[in-house]
């Protein structure tokens, strides 16, 4: 059912984290993130102050949607990887495990060549953690997902004051 | 798809207005950034032709209160409403939690209305989603106009599941926040019943 929603606890956030400060600083990126395919920022690692980054997840997604759509014209399952040059940084996003999006935003420091090399290692790494996370979500809840059955109606309306 | 982050504590939704060619899906979103305290949303992103017609989508994130210690954010997200914008549609359809059906009351605007909803059907069928499992509401939009069809009508055509409906006049803001607050409130209802 694709209602079901994605969940990500304390211990995986940690996890992904880890991988993508890793991938900051040995493709000397300037900013990786993480997005879910309907445009939620998952995580991020740089400098992210002055910039709007649910924006950017949000675009992003859009992006690799339409891509997709591209790409299911033309009988491809998808183009896994987009490349946006531009004067001073450019934005190399990859497709992870078919359902999460990697963003890393580079200047003249780095090199696509080296990106790309960072990127594949980590991709590996972030599959594998999603996969889990993936496969728990559509296992049984468990007691501590369920605490959002314990939201009132009363909640809900408090919202709006 | 709802998204709920344990580690910021945050659960995130995705609502998307749908409706015909100048119903006034994006006339709601202008509202919704104009009146909402700038603490409370992000900017709002408009991919729209030189005509200020929708290309591909516009989008605002609205973030409410906490609920349980858990922050509450909404995307707010639009379709293009022409006929010729189908596979843009579909993209942005991917991953709803819940719709705002933005209804034309205009009397000729009747067929539009009819063919988008039917079309928002198909679109989600395509992508294995049921409407009857969706949070969903109707808004009829542009109650000043002259020639408008009456409510009791329009529900006969495109409400024949009872859902939550209200009249609106996207332009001035009437209606605007009783149509965004009663889909939330489905969104959450739906995320409470099980995740």
């Amino acid at each position: 059912m694709p209602t079901s929603s994605l969940i990500m606890f304390e211990e995986e956030f940690k996890q992904i984290t880890a991988i993508i400060d890793r991938l900051l600083k040995d493709a000397n990126a300037k900013l990786v993130f993480l997005v879910d395919k309907d445009g939620q920022l998952i995580a991020s690692s740089g400098d992210t102050r002055d910039l709007d980054t649910t924006s950017l997840a949000s675009l992003t997604a859009g992006n690799i949607a339409a891509t997709g759509g591209l790409a299911k014209l033309l009988g491809e399952k998808e183009f896994s990887i987009l490349f946006h040059e531009g004067e001073k940084d450019n934005i190399h996003i990859s497709i992870v495990g078919q359902r999460v999006i990697l963003v890393v935003i580079f200047d003249n420091r780095s090199s696509l060549g080296l990106v790309r090399l960072r990127v594949k290692k980590a991709s590996e790494e972030l599959n594998t953690i999603i996969k889990k996370l993936l496969h728990r979500v559509e296992a049984k809840p468990s007691a501590e997902e369920n605490l959002l059955a314990e939201i009132s109606d009363a909640d809900i309306d408090k919202l709006f004051h | 798809m709802s998204f709920i982050n344990y580690s910021s504590r945050e659960i995130n939704c995705k609502i998307v207005y749908y409706g015909p060619g100048l119903c006034g899906k994006t006339t709601n979103l202008q509202f919704i950034y104009k009146k909402t305290n700038p603490e409370h949303r992000g900017k709002m992103i408009s991919l729209a032709t030189e005509t200020e017609r929708t290309l591909f989508f516009d989008f605002l994130p609205l973030s409410l209160g906490d609920i349980k210690g858990f922050k509450t954010r909404f995307h707010l997200y639009t379709v293009p409403g022409q006929i010729f914008y189908d596979a843009s549609r579909k993209l942005i359809l991917k991953g709803v939690d819940g719709i705002v059906f933005v209804a034309d009351s205009q009397v000729e605007r009747m067929d539009a209305n009819i063919e988008s909803f039917e079309n928002m059907k198909a679109n989600l069928k395509e992508q294995c989603y049921d409407l009857a499992n969706i949070p969903y509401i109707i808004q009829y939009n542009k109650r000043d106009l002259p020639n408008v069809v009456p409510v009791v009508e329009m529900k006969k055509v495109l409400n024949v599941s009872g859902v939550p409906d209200f009249e609106a006049v996207a332009a001035t803001g009437h209606g605007v926040f009783e149509t965004l607050k009663a889909v939330i409130k489905l969104v959450l209802i739906e995320l409470k019943k099980g995740t």
